[in-house]
């Protein structure tokens, strides 16, 4: 629930509440007897309660916290370090037109070409370590982050601009008082594309190399014919994904508390 | 109000404008538009000049060179004295758009001048203050700009404008996307505002009425490549109070004065 529908939407957010709850509770309870009772074999679809016991079980023998924690930690850094990259990136680009145009034919091929390709490539250069899987998650965190930079860097009006230069503004005046703030509210945008991608990025690198992470719980899940193994994963990885939008978004509103309400995205 | 034997505010001597055609080509020749042509002119102190003329006359260009955002190709102009060869403290301007920044508050958006030119935070948030208040928006000094109406939005601008405490206000079409009436609740903020601080100003407009009612003299200037063709002294008295000023007989004449100059009759013929 974001504060903006909340304000706008105040007799029926109770309503709302116990409406999203008990949805909740009737997926759960589908999940755990509908396969049984459509006749799906718990090697298809397990039901919630099978799953349940793996996750206990995986805690015990499996060390799932430290897997969890090795991949929460990659696509943690990996995002840093892409969003990072792409704001300088995108912050250079946005005020060189003429690098930028050089540049584009390049940067068009590698925002077309699948980052997650460059996996295998990154496992060759560095063996089964952390890095590989972090640099395809910078990679992958790294385009919508710089495209929505550049984007507003380019959008915004240059009277602006010359208002703060007839001011006398130096250059750094008209970037950290003019240029970055009016690019925040894009950065953003970005942000949260890039935090949705991150976990695809550290998985396809755990997935293709590699003893540790959830990508290699995955795998060897699958391995086994474990489903419900492959369920508590797939449903870890989802939580890590949660977590850093979570993060973005409560960022979001801190940064972008100006905006009026109905121009913020709900979160 | 005369010209004193005071040195001039701002002074264009012989001012030429010439700007790279984007859109010719090697074989037409010459790839210059020329904008503004040979335009000479001179406020004094405390004088309020108003420049009129048919769109994409240059009077834009004009003031962009005044404050020295855009270099001139032949001439020199003169603020104070000094030669103007870049932005300066002299000078202040304001557009149509009131280009306050969404991110800050009201008066976090009249500080942006003397925050950039380093006045202590506390000395410009008390002339902040003090200018909000004379713009009638002390309660919304808290505000962002998207919580306030167009004619407010202007007026923190005017406000803005003045913080920096510039000897020369370059106005280009301040009021021009507001609504009728907010436009003449302005003007007269605007022309109480500059009989109080006695500042000079340089403004211009498409609103023959809007430049009769506030200003000391009126400059038209022709068709591209811009040249003043005719000055014209304003002698009506009030020009603290636009407001009343609008209503003096003599306006109708200078506005017919004015549309002859400007051809207005042949446009809609």
């Amino acid at each position: 629930m974001s504060g903006a529908s909340r304000s706008l939407r105040q007799p029926g957010l109770r309503g709302m509440v116990v409406g999203s709850a008990l949805l909740f509770v009737a997926f759960l309870a589908a999940w755990q007897w509908l396969p049984t009772l459509c006749g799906i074999p718990p090697f298809i679809i397990p039901s919630v309660s099978l799953v349940w016991q793996e996750f206990l079980h995986m805690l015990t023998h499996d060390r799932l916290v430290f897997h969890t924690a090795i991949t929460a930690m990659q696509v943690g850094v990996g995002f840093i370090l892409g969003v990072m990259l792409g704001i300088v990136c995108g912050f250079a680009l946005g005020m060189s037109p003429s690098a930028e145009f050089v540049l584009s034919p390049y940067i068009l091929a590698l925002q077309i070409a699948p980052k997650v390709a460059f996996a295998p490539l990154f496992i060759i250069w560095f063996g089964y370590t952390v890095y590989p899987k972090i640099l395809v998650c910078i990679l992958i965190v790294f385009f919508p982050v710089m495209i929505n930079v550049l984007g507003a860097v380019r959008a915004l009006d240059p009277d602006i601009v010359r208002l703060a230069k007839s001011f006398t503004a130096n250059r750094l005046q008209v970037f950290w008082k003019i240029e970055f703030p009016a690019a925040m509210p894009p950065l953003f945008a970005g942000l949260r594309i890039a935090a949705t991608l991150a976990v695809i990025g550290v998985l396809v690198g755990e997935l293709v190399g590699g003893n540790i992470g959830l990508g290699y719980l995955l795998a060897f899940g699958e391995g086994e014919g474990n489903t419900a193994m492959v369920f508590v994963v797939i449903i870890l990885l989802t939580l890590i994904g949660i977590v850093l939008y979570s993060i973005v978004a409560f960022a979001e509103r801190r940064v972008l508390h100006y905006l009026p309400s109905r121009a913020r995205l709900p979160t | 109000m005369t010209a004193t034997a005071n040195a001039p505010r701002i002074e264009f001597r012989d001012v030429t404008k010439r700007f790279a055609n984007p859109h010719s080509t090697a074989r037409q020749g010459n790839g210059f538009v020329v904008a503004v042509e040979g335009v000479s002119l001179s406020i004094a102190d405390g004088e309020v000049v108003s420049l009129i003329g048919p769109s994409g006359c240059g009077k834009s260009t004009l003031l962009n060179m005044g404050s020295g955002l855009d270099p001139v190709s032949a001439g020199e102009v003169h603020v104070d004295g000094e030669l103007v060869t870049k932005p300066n403290r002299h000078v202040a301007f304001m557009l149509q758009k009131d280009l306050l920044l969404p991110w800050r508050t009201i008066v976090e958006n009249v500080e942006l001048g003397q925050e950039i030119q380093g006045v202590s935070s506390r000395e410009r948030r008390t002339l902040a203050l003090e200018l909000l208040a004379k713009c009638r928006l002390t309660d919304f000094v808290d505000h962002y700009p998207h919580q306030l109406s167009g004619g407010m939005r202007q007026r923190a601008a005017l406000a803005r404008t003045l913080a920096v405490d510039p000897s020369v206000l370059l106005m280009d079409e301040p009021f021009s996307a507001l609504d009728a009436q907010t436009k003449m609740v302005l003007q007269q903020d605007l022309g109480r505002t500059l009989a109080d601080t006695g500042k000079t100003a340089l403004f211009i407009t498409h609103d023959l009425v809007e430049a009769v009612a506030l200003s000391d003299r009126i400059l038209v200037m022709s068709q591209r490549p811009g040249r003043i063709i005719e000055e014209i002294d304003v002698d009506i008295g009030d020009r603290d109070n636009p407001m009343k000023r609008r209503q003096h007989p003599k306006v109708g004449d200078y506005v017919v004065r004015l549309m002859n100059l400007l051809h207005v009759d042949q446009a809609a013929a």
